[in-house]
């Protein structure tokens, strides 16, 4: 379980996080929406550690996060950015085998690269696995990062704009194996995540932010609603079922 | 393993320059010129073995191919502490002051110059490698007008002297310096050793590091200190060469093509040795004596420095 109590965060003096109280469950997961600019992404790099806050306090699993060691917590809780651009001569399968490092300290045993292989597998990545990180397309790399984060095989994975890059295919894809990763093996994943429809369609939970705020919070039914949808993007929407999914329609 | 038989390569063209270089025309008093060349190649192996090693750690750190640890002001301190001493004692003093004592008093403040600026640095929260390097070029940019400005109040044949400590030249090294550096050098190795492991992961960027449990501050805070005391040693014992370490490191990376520090820290203290060497060499049997190591150092290490940058822009 991740907690937030009454979190802030400023950049030289602006608010970009004001006073956020938040509690996700182990087991599911939680779409983090809202407007370019409402704070999403400071507020997962938070509960990541990647930032500090400014004030209050962020626990995973009872313990607060700046008083666990950062080595300890690499193995519990894992955070891809959205940019990523690694300037390496480095292939796929090293990429990916840096997700052993909390567990292997640089030195990989057969279990370690066996998890590797298992990540690859995941991310459909076989046929690219010992190519070049630079020589490949936008989404290929997004994937390869991906499936590090797969390999570091954290009870908590965070992912911020995880679907940057990719065509449909692979955003399903995705969408697919998180879901799998949180019905099968019981992780909790957190997402920061633009397409509504997405969010809609895969997450449990639905954390809606605005100007630093929380507007809404709670299932993902209770979320994706006209009025709700309205008051954070400040346009109309129309929320149709189709296939027992909320599917929002926003292009006037 | 194609890495491993690079290394193999390099190594053999190391050693066999270093033979050529101590047994080339030894005529005349064996006894004397022998053990000379012997130490001339040693201090070549130290110097430019630790300016290789700490510039790919410093390029690793900040994520920049074309920065070097001069960028920090090192070698502008160097050369301010040195024409700070003629100023203030006379040239004859630096002569008579023995180079012992000179050497300490240099490593001694740039390395206290370093943990100052490092201590500044690293007090806040939100620090920034780039502020660092930042304050390193302004600091550096102050230490050069204040060399001028006292250069040109000083006696031109002090002037004279002074210029000669502007580039480096490995021909008067005191035979006792070059051990007290091999100490030096091999503790600061020592304590390097320890937060190996971590750089192939810093070389991924902060926010991975930090993802894959990295105590990234720490780690960067240590090995800035290890890149600043290898640097400082380096310019103590010969004197600046700017562009040594941006060679020799974008040579290994090519060569290598590889993210794996153990390669190319190997790789570009080889080829800084071999590339030592060779313009000893040079600057011996060809320039007999009319030129320094660092000029030639420094005007290749500039044209390829010009081809990076078109080649990066390029890229862009």
């Amino acid at each position: 379980m991740v907690t937030l109590k009454r979190v802030s965060k400023s950049f030289a003096e602006k608010k970009v996080i004001e006073d956020i109280s938040l509690t996700i469950e182990k087991g599911t997961i939680t779409s983090f929406i809202g407007p370019n600019g409402a704070g999403k992404s400071t507020l997962i790099s938070m509960i990541s550690r990647l930032l500090a806050s400014d004030s209050g306090e962020i626990t995973i699993d009872g313990k607060n996060i700046r008083k666990t060691k950062s080595d300890d917590l690499s193995k519990k809780i894992s955070i891809l950015k959205q940019s990523n651009a690694v300037n390496l001569k480095i292939t796929v399968r090293e990429l990916v085998s840096f997700g052993r490092f909390p567990h292997s300290k640089g030195r990989l045993k057969k279990e370690d690269w066996q998890k590797v292989d298992e990540a690859i597998d995941y991310m459909e990545l076989q046929d690219l696995q010992d190519r070049y990180l630079d020589e490949l397309s936008g989404g290929q790399r997004q994937r390869a990062h991906i499936a590090m984060v797969l390999a570091q095989d954290t009870e908590y994975i965070l992912l911020d704009e995880p679907l940057n890059n990719l065509d449909m295919r692979h955003a399903v894809q995705i969408m697919k194996t998180l879901r799998r990763l949180v019905d099968e093996l019981g992780k909790t994943i957190i997402l920061v995540i633009h397409d509504i429809n997405f969010a809609s369609c895969y997450s449990d939970h639905i954390v809606a932010l605005k100007d630093g705020r929380i507007v809404k919070q709670g299932r993902t039914c209770d979320v994706i609603d006209e009025c709700v949808l309205k008051d954070i993007y400040d346009m109309d929407f129309k929320v149709e079922n189709i296939n027992n999914q909320r599917i929002c329609f926003y292009f006037d | 393993m194609v890495y491993r038989r690079k290394i193999i390569v390099l190594s053999i063209i190391a050693i066999s320059l270093a033979m050529l270089y101590i047994f080339y025309d030894l005529t005349g008093n064996i006894a004397y010129i022998l053990p000379r060349r012997v130490i001339k190649v040693l201090v070549i192996m130290l110097t430019g073995g630790a300016i290789a090693f700490s510039t790919t750690i410093f390029m690793t750190i900040t994520h920049n191919r074309i920065l070097t640890p001069s960028v920090m002001g090192l070698d502008s301190l160097y050369l301010l502490i040195q024409v700070s001493i003629i100023f203030m004692f006379g040239s004859r003093s630096l002569v008579m002051m023995d180079s012992h004592l000179n050497f300490l008093l240099s490593i001694l403040f740039m390395i206290l110059f370093a943990f100052l600026i490092y201590h500044f640095l690293f007090k806040g929260e939100n620090n920034n490698i780039y502020f660092l390097l930042l304050i390193g070029i302004v600091l550096g940019t102050f230490f050069d007008s204040f060399t001028s400005f006292m250069q040109v109040l000083i006696d031109p044949n002090e002037f004279m002297v002074a210029q000669d400590r502007m580039f480096a030249s490995i021909n008067n090294v005191n035979e006792d310096l070059v051990y007290l550096s091999m100490i030096i050098i091999g503790l600061t190795i020592l304590y390097f050793l320890r937060f190996y492991r971590y750089l192939d992961v810093l070389a991924l960027g902060k926010d991975q590091a930090i993802n894959l449990g990295v105590p990234y501050d720490q780690v960067v805070k240590h090995l800035l200190i290890v890149v600043a005391i290898l640097t400082s040693v380096a310019t103590a014992l010969i004197g600046p060469i700017t562009f040594l370490g941006l060679l020799v490191v974008n040579l290994a990376y090519q060569l290598f093509k590889t993210y794996r520090h153990f390669y190319l820290i190997l790789g570009s203290m080889l080829i800084s040795v071999i590339a030592l060497i060779g313009g000893q060499f040079i600057v011996e049997k060809v320039f007999t004596f009319q030129t320094t190591i660092s000029v030639i150092i420094n005007f290749i290490g500039g044209v390829y420095f010009i081809y990076l940058l078109l080649k990066e822009n390029r890229s862009w």
